[in-house]
Order: structure tokens, then sequence, then C-alpha cells
């Protein structure tokens, strides 16, 4: 059969020239930020179920306004519009995530706009901001409006944001039974100390509160009070895993962070002498946002080390930061603050844990 | 014996289905060959030959032109119709001598007189492997002679045979190592003469179990020389010549040197193969074997290909095209060469062509760097790509030229496994460019 001048012209019709390689991995970024989106449905489902159906308008509200800011910075800068990548849908879920259930819904409007003109858009957009939009604009909502951020917790039909009845000790004035059941978990194990204090009570009904089998069970379920993405330990751990399976995550800063903040808590409940010591642990490990944190926030790439080496000191700086706001700062909780000083620092931490070259 | 890993590498779909059980047949020989002077890394080989001369099948028509250059021949009989410069798969201006094929094939399918190689001395030896053009089959195409004879202060103390084959789709390697067990381990044997030693190692990712057992069943004959053969798991870039030394020696070869810098000569299972034919039977390096591949192709399969034919008239042999490809590739998919038409030859490196269909090779346009540090995660010379390609982005070599770029040896993992689709490896070749041409 003999190929004819105009059929071999017709065969190369649709060729296209590029370098090697002629293959590529089948990720794309768009695939791994709705991989992202996708694990985080469970929790954020069971949020809303746990919640109220006004989570959903919270979180509904968060994620068009970073849409919107996305699409209107883009044009003004006169960049592509890439908002089909799906990372200011992530930027919009995870700063909903991270705010109160019963917040007006301007909050989460104006966070997210902060997160993506601000943090995200003016750096530069996808890949260059220094900070994760998510958190800093929950921080910016923090410093700006810190009633609305701390005290807009879903109380339960029995009226307390802990879910179950903290039931004490007769000898409890009603003055602390208050103060504990309209904070979260952490923000008890903060503030209740100081109140007995004051009152001259012992502290140890508190903490056997707190350190018990029941309130770890509660945690791990998710039948609590906090921010919207801080309900459920076990749903995030299952959006995790799939992050993990489809390699969108490693392993290196999660378990890093979590196993700092273990030993960070493990070393001072040991040295201030709790009974129930792995209790205490364990409720520091699946409190407040750190599982969230480390597993959706802190392992954002763009705001992250590239190297393992790197991802495990990231790791632990991060658990070592929010151990010591939680133990001492002034918040309760620590996890979206450590996780934006350490991103503050990824570029020497990049520079410093860069591998020996091969044959070097 | 414990086999090592190198760092770094990629896993991608290997694709060998295609031709890993078709035994090797020849194509037949085309009106005209179009034979390149330069095959090889080095100068161009010098015309020996003129406009309208009859040239034997095996005749020399170009001389090796110093020493890092090779010789070339005739790889079929017939009239040479001109000397003129055709697109070749190493410049698009390259000088080849072009046969119109006719005559008679005086050297092709007849007996051989066998030589012993145990009468012959090093010198002899390398003056046939040098003598019959041979050149690393691999795909690196350096003259062989010269990789035999290192200077003599390097001391050579162990030979590895590379027979990873671990570029996706091709299956030549695979198929010659099937069907020629026995032959490669002479040829093994002949190598280690020249090379005055007594260890060799033969590394076959283990994705080629036939191959593996072949091997295994000659090498039990051999009781003279130490030769092993070591299963290598699959992963890309094994077969990089560095990550192959250091799998089966841990020796790492240093930054900007050779593998005779940790004594060791790494080559390739064709070129021993050709190295064997030339020194056995005085054959020059007039053919190989390439694999023809890709979902589209008709009649993929293992063909014995002399030098010279153009992709177009191997594509008519083998049945066509079931749709317009994409891509037509000379090499593999990791490493080899976008072509623009069908009309340049094979050459002594060519170790096959691939023509890919539309989905399997999207080009899309690159989206900016997310720092996720999978490249960095693959890269087996521990580099950070994603820094490279960033800084030869914004064209900052100065920042790029702090970050190793010479020492990428171009596998394209990086740029494999980024799922932003940035061209990294594509960039680090800009930045070594850029640089070289500013020193």
């Amino acid at each position: 059969m003999e190929i004819k001048d105009a059929d071999k012209k017709r065969l190369l019709e649709d060729l296209v020239l590029s370098s090697p390689p002629h293959i590529k991995d089948t990720q794309s970024v768009p695939l791994v930020m709705w991989l992202v989106v996708l694990s985080l449905m469970p929790a954020t489902i069971f949020s809303c179920y746990l919640y109220g159906l006004y989570v959903a308008l919270v979180i509904v509200t968060s994620i068009i306004s970073a849409i919107v800011s996305e699409i209107i910075m883009q044009y003004l800068l006169k960049r592509p519009i890439t908002v089909n990548d799906g990372s200011a849908v992530i930027t919009g879920l995870l700063l909903a995530m991270n705010l109160p259930p019963h917040v007006p819904l301007w909050i989460p409007a104006i966070g997210s706009a902060f997160a993506i003109i601000i943090v995200k858009q003016l750096f530069g957009g996808l890949g260059y901001n220094i900070f994760n939009p998510a958190l800093a604009g929950r921080a910016f909502l923090l410093a700006s409006w810190p009633v609305e951020m701390t005290t807009l917790w879903h109380r339960f039909p029995n009226g307390y944001v802990i879910a179950q009845n903290p039931i004490f000790n007769a000898a409890m004035p009603q003055q602390l039974i208050d103060s504990i059941s309209g904070a979260t978990p952490l923000g008890a194990l903060k503030e209740a100390p100081k109140l007995l204090q004051e009152l001259s009570l012992q502290a140890q009904p508190l903490y056997d509160f707190l350190f018990s089998n029941a309130m770890i069970k509660s945690l791990f379920i998710g039948n609590i009070g906090g921010c919207i993405g801080e309900t459920s330990a076990i749903l995030l751990l299952l959006g995790a895993l799939l992050l993990l399976w489809k390699k969108v995550i490693t392993w290196h800063i999660p378990l890093s962070y979590i196993a700092t903040v273990a030993a960070c808590m493990g070393i001072y409940y040991y040295f201030t002498g709790v009974p129930n010591l792995h209790y205490a642990i364990l409720f520091h490990v699946l409190s407040g946002g750190l599982i969230l944190g480390a597993f959706f926030m802190a392992t954002d790439m763009v705001t992250s080390p590239v190297t393992k080496t790197g991802m495990i000191i990231f790791g632990i700086g991060c658990g070592i930061l929010a151990s010591i706001i939680r133990l001492w700062g002034g918040y309760p909780e620590g996890v979206s603050y450590s996780i934006l000083i350490m991103n503050g620092i990824t570029p020497l931490i990049d520079k410093l844990t860069r591998p020996k070259v091969f044959g070097a | 014996m414990i086999v090592h890993s190198f760092h770094g590498g990629i896993h991608p779909p290997d694709n060998k289905h295609f031709t890993n059980r078709i035994p090797f047949k020849y194509l037949s020989i085309p009106q005209k060959s179009f034979i390149p002077l330069q095959q090889h890394i080095g100068k161009p080989a010098t015309p020996v030959v003129e406009a309208g001369q009859l040239v034997e099948e095996g005749q020399l028509i170009g001389q090796a032109n110093g020493l890092i250059s090779a010789n070339v021949h005739a790889t079929v009989p017939g009239k040479v119709v001109e000397i003129a410069e055709y697109h070749t798969p190493y410049s698009e201006h390259g000088l080849c001598v072009v046969i119109e094929s006719d005559g008679s094939f005086n050297t092709s399918g007849k007996v051989r007189q066998k030589n012993d190689f145990l009468s012959l001395d090093k010198e002899a030896l390398i003056e046939k492997v040098q003598s019959a053009g041979i050149v690393g089959l691999g795909g690196a195409a350096f003259p062989t002679a010269v990789k035999l004879n290192p200077p003599a202060n390097r001391t050579i103390d162990t030979l590895i045979i590379n027979g990873s084959e671990c570029e996706p789709y091709l299956t030549v390697d695979d198929m010659l190592m099937q069907t020629h067990p026995e032959e490669i381990i002479e040829g093994i044997q002949i190598a280690m003469k020249i090379l005055g030693i007594n260890k060799a190692y033969l590394g076959i990712e283990k994705n080629k179990p036939l191959a593996i057992k072949a091997l295994q069943t000659a090498v039990a004959n051999v009781k003279t020389h130490e030769i092993v053969i070591i299963p290598l798991n699959k992963r890309y870039p094994q077969g990089a010549e560095k990550q192959l030394i250091y799998t089966i020696t841990k020796r790492e070869v240093p930054s900007g040197g050779l593998p005779m810098d940790v004594h060791v000569v790494v080559q390739n299972v064709g070129t021993i193969y050709a190295i064997r034919e030339a020194v056995l039977f005085d054959k020059p390096l007039i053919e190989r074997y390439i694999t023809v591949t890709g979902k589209i192709v008709r009649k993929p399969g293992n063909y014995k290909v002399r030098f010279g034919m153009r992709v177009s008239d191997i594509l008519e042999e083998c049945g066509g095209l079931v749709e317009n490809p994409s891509k037509i590739i000379m090499g593999g998919p990791m490493c080899g060469l976008a072509l623009n038409h069908m009309d340049i030859p094979v050459v002594k490196g060519t170790s096959g062509i691939l023509f890919l269909a539309k989905n399997e090779t999207k080009v899309t346009p690159f989206r900016s760097c997310i720092r996720c540090g999978r490249c960095v995660s693959v890269c087996p010379m521990n580099l950070i790509p994603c820094d490279l390609g960033n800084a030869a982005e914004k064209q900052r070599y100065d920042i790029a030229e702090k970050l190793h770029p010479f020492d990428c040896i171009m596998c394209g993992s990086c740029s494999y496994i980024c799922p932003s689709k940035r061209p990294l490896s594509h960039f680090i070749k800009v930045v070594q460019t850029t640089l070289s041409a500013k020193r």
C-alpha cells in the first residue's frame, strides 16, 4: 500500500509537537481541588444535620462570596478566570468550617472576600499566596468581630454547647455550670479553671468531666459544640483517608502535627498531675480544629513545604505552637494561628531542607 | 543479593502488552534509504563515497571524524543517489547518504565464519567494535569503543548490562533477551574480556519474566565468569545510567562525573548484541531492532530495520494507522522525540516509533505551580524541579543556576507527575541551554 503525498499530509493534520515526556499522570489541579471538596463533604453534611440547615446557608454564602471575589479579581487583574479549578470553592468551604454555626451571613461573605481578594489574588493568585487564605480570612474576622466569632455557638436542646449534661458535684455553683455549658470544650478548659480559682473551688471535677470517656466519645462522633467543621473527628478522618488514598496529601504533616500536640499535652498534663492522662491527650487531639487543621489546612500545598523533611518540621512546628497557644495563650484554640505562623516560615524551611543532590 | 532502590521515580502505565509477545520480523528494504552521517553523539562522520557510486551492503560510507564519532556503513546495497541535507533525528539539516537499493545482498542470510574472540587481544577487539560503528543502542548513541576503553587512570571492576527497558511501550530489549539469551551472554563475555574484568550484572525489570527466565537459563552454563541476573523493581527511570548503577552497586556517580568514576561501565543489551556480531562476524552496525507500537497502529510489533529507512516507509509496512496520530514519537513516551513529519529516517539510537492517539497525549495549557512537591518526591536526582521551573519561567537564570540544573538527567518524571501540567523538564532544559550558552 503506497501512502500518497496527500494522504501523508492528511495523516499529519492532528499532529502536536511538544517536548517530552509525551504522557502525563491523570491527576490535575482541578481534580486535586475537587477531591479535597469531596473529602470535606461527610463532615459538612453532618454539621448541617447537627446544627441545622442555617449552617448550609453559611457555607453557601461563604463559597459564593469566594467564587465571586475570585472572578472579579481575576477580571480586574486581567488574569485568566480559573474559578473552575475548585480552589476558591475550597477556600470558601474551609472558611465556613472555621466559623461558629450561627454567625450572621455577612461574616462569611466578608471573610471569604478578604481571603480571596487580599490573601490570595493580591499575592498573585493560586500558587503564590504565602498564607492559607481561609485561615487568614478567619484570623481577620476574629480580630475584627470577636464577639460574633466567639459566642454564636450552637446550643443543644438542653441549652448547653457541650451536648451532654455537665452534671457536677452539687458543690458547683450555677455560675460555673453556665460558663462551661456556654462554651466549646476547649473554651471550657480555658475559662473554667480561672473561675474555679476565683471561687476557690477544686478543679478536679472539671477535669473529671472534660477528660472522660464520655467526652472523648462525643468528640469522636461529633456530638459537640464548636465551629462548623470541628464537629465529627471520625467523618473528618474518613475524608482524610480519601485524600491519603488518592495521594492528594501525604501523612507527613498531619501525623507530625497531631503527634506533636499529643506529646506536648502528654508532657504538660503528666507534670500537672491529671489523673486520666490518656483522656487528656485524646481530648486535645480530638477537640477544636486539630483534625480539620492537620489534615485539610496545614496540608495546603501552596503554603506548606515541598520536601518531606520540611513537611515534618512544619508539622512539628504547628504542633508546638498550637499546644503553647492552647495551654498558655489568650485563645482557647491555637490551630489556625499555628498554621498561619508556620506558613510564614515555609520558604525558610524549604531552603533549609533542600535534599542533597544525587552524587553531590 | 540485596537489590537497593533509587530515590524517587514514577509508575506510568507501561503499555508493553501491545508488542511484548510478538517475535521479531524483518521489514522489507525501502526503495530509498536516507542514511545520516550523524547517528551518534559527537562529530558527524566524514563521507567517503560520492554520488553515483555503487556501494555494497555494509560498505563504509562515513569515516569516524575524531575520537568521539562513529563509522557509518551502507545499510543496503545500491547506488548512492546523492549526499544531501535532510531532516534527521539529530538535525533539521543533517547530511545524509541517499542510497537507492539495487544489486544483491551479498552478506545477508549467508553463513559466516565465526571468529574466536578468546584468541584476540583487547586492542583487536576494540578495533572491531570501533570499525563496526557501534554506538549505545539504548538511545544515547555514545560511541561504544570509547566507553569500553576508559583512560588508564580509571580502573573498572564492574560491567552493568542495562536490560531494564523502563520506558513504557518499548519491548525491543525484552524481545531480544527472550529470543537471544545465549548470544547476549556471549556478548557480555566479550565485553568483559575487553574490560579485563570478571564481574557483570544484568539488570532486568520484573515486568519481563520471560526475559529473566531465558537469561537465567543461559547464564547457568557459564562457569568462567561471574554474571549475575538482577530482577529490578518496575519503576521509571530504573534504566537511567546513574540510577541503575546505584540500584545494583550502591555507588553514586559523582555530580558531573561518569560511571567510570565509580569503576563501572554500563552497556545496553542491544549494544552487547551488536558488539558480539561485530567481534564474531565482523558485521558492521547496519540494522537494529525497533518497536513500532501504539493503540492506533494496525500491525504493531518488534521489527528488524536497516538504518536510513524512513518512518513513512516503516508505517506502510506496519499496515498504517486506524486514525490520525496526535503524536509520532521516535523513542519512548518519556524521553522520545516528537516528529513533525514522517520523512525522518531511523538511526542507530532509535529504539522505537510510537504513534499516540488524541486521547492518549493531551497537551493542555499549564497552570501555575501549586507547590505540591510531587516533582520533588519523584526526582531521582534529588533536585527541586518546581523551583527550577519557576525560575526558568521568570527567566531568573541566576536563581536557577544555584539549583543544580546540570544534574538533571532529563528523565521527565517531574513533568509527568505535575498536576499543573507544567513542562518542568523542558524548563530545566531551557535553563541548561541558556546557562551553557553564557559560559
